[in-house]
């Protein structure tokens, strides 16, 4: 019985819950963007409210609602802030939607993400966290799901995703390139959190905190290529330009060309083994304590 | 008659001066820039009271690039209590409808021997921020909104970035990640009536339209300070603000 109203309770709040998030969302200050400080104020091209489209599939926030109460709602909340019941036992913490910040992204750091790269976010999980892979769920629940998602931040409604970066054909790996990015590793400070050997043991790295202030810990290159945002070059070539928004994790666009970028992902990709292979790691290394 | 006539004709220039005077004043507020010519003046101290935690020393050996060390600037007053980096703003009394553009020039932040180049950077809405490196390290510019987008850049030597801000917020706390003890904030506004504290903790918010105001400081460890203020035209008025430490 204690149960049962428990979840009726959680079924009610959720019911209003959009009406009280519209409320909020306004007195945060968006509504203003709609009297003229930005001019995104114009409804995205070629999408309802309330709709994603990934590729030929669209998605419908209606039916995403239901599914969302069901698979996502312990953890993301009723409220989409990412403080569900099982928040408090989780590290790190659930997305908040509310804030429309997010890690998994093909656009550039700061803009919105694509339909498509939420969509792929709930199908692949995110490596080394709570987020499990979708896979179970339709391809049309899971394009409902994002539809839903979106529906928590008012940001969806006043801007445009951004421009996705271009991944170009990555060069064939070579013991130069992975020098090249030895030195990248040193010259751009990813040993700072990462740690010279890329086992997030750097100088920086005990005082991390994402976008919560939540600790947060940076990522072990040690362990393979499965970054948080997908598998191999590419996907680091992607988060290396991206940035993980939200984390610490800068976007390396204004500081790596293309083809350097390469070299760093070479680099990272020859961690797991640097050992066996003989790598030098760094050069010219500064006096770490 | 005639005696009639004269009147409403004169209450008629009467109205249509009275109504012209208005436009231009609404006009003027609305263009920002240059006053009006009756702006009024708001100057002031803002002071510390009790004990102020002593500057520290802070260890930046994990980076010999960043050529020694520097001082916290957390709480920054002199030996008369005078406060810097003390944001202070009108908060409320501005009218509803006023736009007032962002000025073309850039809000220049440096990072220079691994500290921020203003510790505390004031701003309008959509005015460019530019943020440049003159250290020989890399640096990530790491701002950290409530109210407008979050971004994240890597930025090695020499490359300067720039950014706006699109919502007011005060203030978004700026992180490098790299270098854990840099820290700045950036206090963004739709209007121009702001002004940070200098060493010596004075302020000056100038072209002040006259009105009744309220008035905050903000200091990024002590908090927040209101005052209410009056400021008739071509009035220059002194407003002090006193924190108190802990």
């Amino acid at each position: 019985m204690k149960c049962f109203s428990k979840t009726s309770l959680i079924r009610k709040t959720s019911r209003i819950a959009p009406v009280f998030l519209a409320i909020f969302v306004r007195s945060l200050g968006f509504g203003q963007a709609a009297a003229g400080q930005t001019p995104a104020a114009e409804a995205v091209a070629g999408q309802a409210p309330g709709e994603s489209k990934i590729g030929d599939l669209t998605g419908h926030a209606g039916s995403g609602k239901a599914l969302y109460r069901r698979y996502c709602i312990s953890c993301h909340g009723v409220h989409g802030d990412g403080r569900g019941e099982s928040a408090p036992h989780l590290d790190p913490k659930p997305r908040d939607f509310t804030k429309a910040t997010f890690k998994c992204r093909s656009t550039p750091s700061g803009s919105l993400p694509t339909d498509t790269d939420l969509f792929e976010t709930i199908t692949r999980g995110i490596y080394n966290s709570n987020m499990p892979p979708w896979r179970p769920l339709t391809r049309q629940q899971r394009a409902d799901l994002i539809a839903f998602v979106k529906t928590f931040s008012a940001r969806f409604q006043e801007e445009k995703p951004g421009a996705p970066i271009s991944i170009p054909p990555e060069p064939a790996t070579s013991a130069e390139s992975v020098q090249r990015g030895a030195q990248l590793f040193q010259d751009m400070n990813c040993w700072s959190c990462h740690g010279k050997e890329g086992r997030w043991n750097g100088p920086s790295a005990a005082t991390l905190t994402d976008s919560k202030n939540n600790p947060i810990q940076p990522f072990d290159f040690t362990t393979g290529t499965h970054v948080k945002c997908g598998e191999g070059g590419s996907a680091m070539f992607r988060d290396l330009m991206t940035g993980l928004d939200g984390t610490p994790m800068p976007s390396f666009s204004d500081a790596l060309k293309p083809d350097q970028a390469w070299d760093l992902v070479h680099f990272i990709e020859a961690l797991p083994a640097a050992d066996k292979k003989g790598i030098v790691l760094t050069k010219a290394e500064p006096k770490a304590e | 008659m005639r005696k009639q006539f004269v009147s409403i004709l004169f209450s008629g220039i009467l109205v249509g001066a009275v109504a012209l005077s208005a436009l231009v004043a609404v006009r003027s507020v609305r263009a920002g820039s240059p006053a009006p010519a009756s702006a009024g003046e708001l100057k002031g101290t803002v002071k510390v009271k009790g004990t102020v935690p002593k500057p520290m020393h802070i260890d930046m050996s994990q980076d010999p690039k960043c050529g020694g060390g520097g001082t916290t600037e957390e709480v920054l007053a002199d030996g008369g209590g005078n406060l810097a980096n003390v944001v202070v703003y009108v908060s409320a009394g501005l009218p509803a409808d006023a736009k007032y553009d962002p000025p073309k020039d850039p809000v220049v932040l440096e990072q220079k021997g691994c500290t921020y180049r203003p510790h505390v950077v004031a701003l309008r809405t959509n005015q460019e921020l530019k943020v440049l490196n003159s250290d020989s390290t890399t640096h990530n510019i790491h701002p950290s909104p409530n109210n407008n987008r979050e971004l994240n850049q890597s930025q090695p030597p020499g490359v300067p970035f720039t950014t706006t801000f699109a919502r007011e917020e005060i203030s978004i706390p700026v992180k490098c990640n790299i270098h854990p003890w840099m820290r700045s904030y950036f206090a963004v506004f739709k209007h121009p009536f702001f002004a940070v504290t200098g060493k010596d903790g004075t302020f000056d918010i100038g072209n002040l339209p006259a009105g009744s105001y309220t008035i905050t400081a903000w200091q990024e460890k002590l908090g927040t300070s209101v005052q209410k203020i009056t400021i008739g035209d071509s009035e220059t008025k002194t407003l002090d603000f006193v924190f108190k430490a802990e």
